[in-house]
């Protein structure tokens, strides 16, 4: 059992590279991945995972496989389709889940047109579902480094971005931090699809932030609470799944995912907060 | 009991509105320092609209708010409850002591003394011990208390709610008043949008009944008779997007014309908008509302629709 935990660790350097990326994934994408869900922007981050999907393409197509090149190009497309589908949402009659969805639809199409004219189906794969297991230092430090501003940059912004979700109409009348602490937000969260990309792909890269938040939600009730098991969530299930995949010879990424998957599932029906189990059995009631 | 400085507001031939049709349509008035303030009107008069101009996050069409209003550190303002994301896992503690943002701003850590003001706070709208539920499991009346408690921290010459009584039971209703009045003996400005007329009667002094343009403006027995109210049930609610321009805030020609209103249709109701004959109360202390011819602005604003 032992040798089964630790074996692949102690044997192979991909692994414990690969070990150290899902650290900084999950340390980072707990607390981001808690603000985006009480935000109800999930499926904002969904959409922005794919659009910077062109960026890292055209870069890919110029450069070839340059991690810098990729990153700064992806970080440029995601900025550059969150602020225009905001721009759009309020020039327009659009809401904005409408002008992502659309705005995420074209780059995806448009990234994956690019990588498939210029490389192989090899490539394409790498692009669509990453390559936690082929984790180079530079990429690596790279990961942690915007897992450091990102826990750097929410506990310095953490009470503005929650009050702005609690209550932005008082946020308003107390501070002008509200619109500029959102912003930082939105940059913290495309930097951290760009890191999960290089990670898990373009498919999954959004998967660290969202699936161990929302299965987070059934085991705390408060904020903070949420966070560490969120935290835990996604390196335990990280973990499960690199382990798996080395053991069973499947996908890493997938494994991964399907691991957080499996977690989320299990909270929703055995949670001890609002979930299935918790809001059918009433219980023994109390006096008062 | 710490005496407060509230500055008085004045209101200069104000018009507010949404895409250039007025809301609050040349309002023209003065909130006396320490003044108990109800704001009363039919649904779509322009109430919130008028507060969301005191706190600054609606920037006039035509006219100006000056003294102390406008400004962040001097207003504290209770939106409607329905503002709030009350699934969010705060607690009741986080929420009140966001009152304290003045002093702490955004990276100001909260110490022992802030925890004590924020346990006085709830004590003072009767939520002691509540500290660490969470705002979703408060009821209503116990949501708009926390609210309250919040107010008092903010400690703010200037105290703006909006339909703070709405869904919310009497004893609730009592407790926040009492809470309401010692604000006002602070000398602080008490603001008011309220629907429930016996309330304003029993508890504010001072009342302005609007339909988009102020009917009464003075002391509430005074204001709330039933020939204003009968007058505010008249405004006709829909934006008419073929209504002409308003002159009463002349562009770019100083003619003088602008100062007649006759050839304004005002729609059904026979209201009238411009102010010259209504039963304005003058010369009341606290709050009050002048009639007063507008001038031709000098600041070139964009023109609002009439209607």
């Amino acid at each position: 059992m032992i040798d089964w935990l630790v074996g692949p660790f102690v044997e192979f350097a991909f692994m414990r590279r690969a070990l150290a990326g899902i650290l900084a994934l999950s340390l980072a994408g707990a607390p981001l991945g808690v603000l985006l869900m009480l935000r109800r922007m999930s499926l904002t981050g969904d959409g922005l995972s794919h659009a910077i999907l062109p960026g890292t393409a055209i870069a890919y197509a110029l450069f070839g496989l340059s991690l810098w090149h990729m990153t700064v190009g992806g970080f440029l497309a995601g900025g550059a389709i969150v602020l225009a589908a905001g721009v759009m949402a309020r020039a327009t009659v659009l809401k904005e889940d409408a002008t992502l969805a659309s705005f995420y639809l074209i780059s995806l199409a448009l990234g994956v047109l690019i990588v498939s004219l210029r490389g192989s189906n090899v490539d394409l794969m790498h692009f669509l579902f990453g390559s936690v297991l082929a984790l180079d230092d530079p990429t690596l430090t790279l990961v942690a480094a915007i897992a450091s501003l990102t826990l750097f940059g929410l506990a310095l912004l953490w009470r503005p971005l929650v009050l702005d979700g609690v209550d932005p109409g008082f946020l308003r009348t107390v501070s002008r931090s509200g619109a500029p602490s959102y912003f930082a937000f939105m940059i913290l969260l495309v930097l951290n699809l760009v890191a999960g990309f290089h990670a898990l792909g373009t498919l999954l890269a959004v998967g660290f932030l969202v699936l161990p938040a929302v299965t987070a939600r059934f085991w705390a009730r408060d904020l903070n609470g949420m966070v560490l098991v969120a935290g835990i969530v996604a390196l335990g299930g990280g973990v499960a799944g690199l382990l798996t995949s080395y053991h069973a010879s499947v996908p890493t990424g997938p494994a991964m995912i399907l691991m957080l998957g499996v977690a989320f599932l299990l909270s929703v029906f055995l949670g001890p907060v609002g979930s299935v189990l918790a809001t059918h059995r009433a219980g023994r009631h109390r006096t008062g | 009991m710490k005496p407060v400085r509230a500055e008085p507001i004045i209101l200069d031939d104000l018009t507010l509105g949404y895409d250039r049709h007025p809301a609050v349509h040349h309002l023209t008035g003065r909130i006396e320092p320490g003044a108990m303030l109800a704001i009363v009107g039919p649904n779509g008069a322009g109430k919130s609209t008028l507060l969301k101009g005191l706190i600054g996050e609606l920037r006039p069409l035509g006219g100006r708010i000056s003294g102390g209003a406008g400004r962040r550190a001097t207003l504290a303002y209770v939106p409607q409850k329905d503002g709030i994301d009350v699934s969010y896992p705060v607690s009741v503690f986080d929420l009140v002591a966001m009152g304290l943002w003045e002093r702490r701003g955004v990276f100001g850590a909260f110490g022992r003394r802030d925890g004590g003001a924020v346990s006085e706070a709830l004590g003072l709208v009767g939520l002691s011990g509540f500290e660490r539920r969470a705002v979703g499991t408060l009821s209503g009346g116990q949501l708009q208390r926390a609210l309250f408690a919040r107010v008092s921290l903010q400690d703010a010459p200037v105290i703006l709610l909006d339909e703070p009584f709405s869904a919310i039971d009497n004893a609730t209703m009592d407790d926040l008043m009492t809470l309401v009045r010692r604000w006002s003996e602070e000398g602080r400005t008490v603001v008011a949008v309220l629907h429930d007329l016996a309330a304003v009667r029993a508890h504010f002094p001072q009342t302005l009944l609007m339909a988009r343009h102020a009917i009464g403006w003075g002391r509430t027995a005074e204001v709330l008779t039933p020939d204003n109210l009968a007058r505010a049930r008249g405004m006709t609610e829909a934006f008419d997007d073929e209504a002409p321009f308003c002159e009463a805030n002349p562009v770019g020609h100083d003619d003088g014309h602008g100062h007649h209103h006759d050839h304004h249709d005002h729609g059904p109701g026979g209201h009238h908008g411009h102010g010259h004959d209504h039963p304005h109360a003058h010369g009341h202390d606290g709050a009050q509302g002048q009639a007063r011819k507008p001038e031709p602005a000098s600041n070139a604003q964009a023109p609002h629709r009439h209607d």
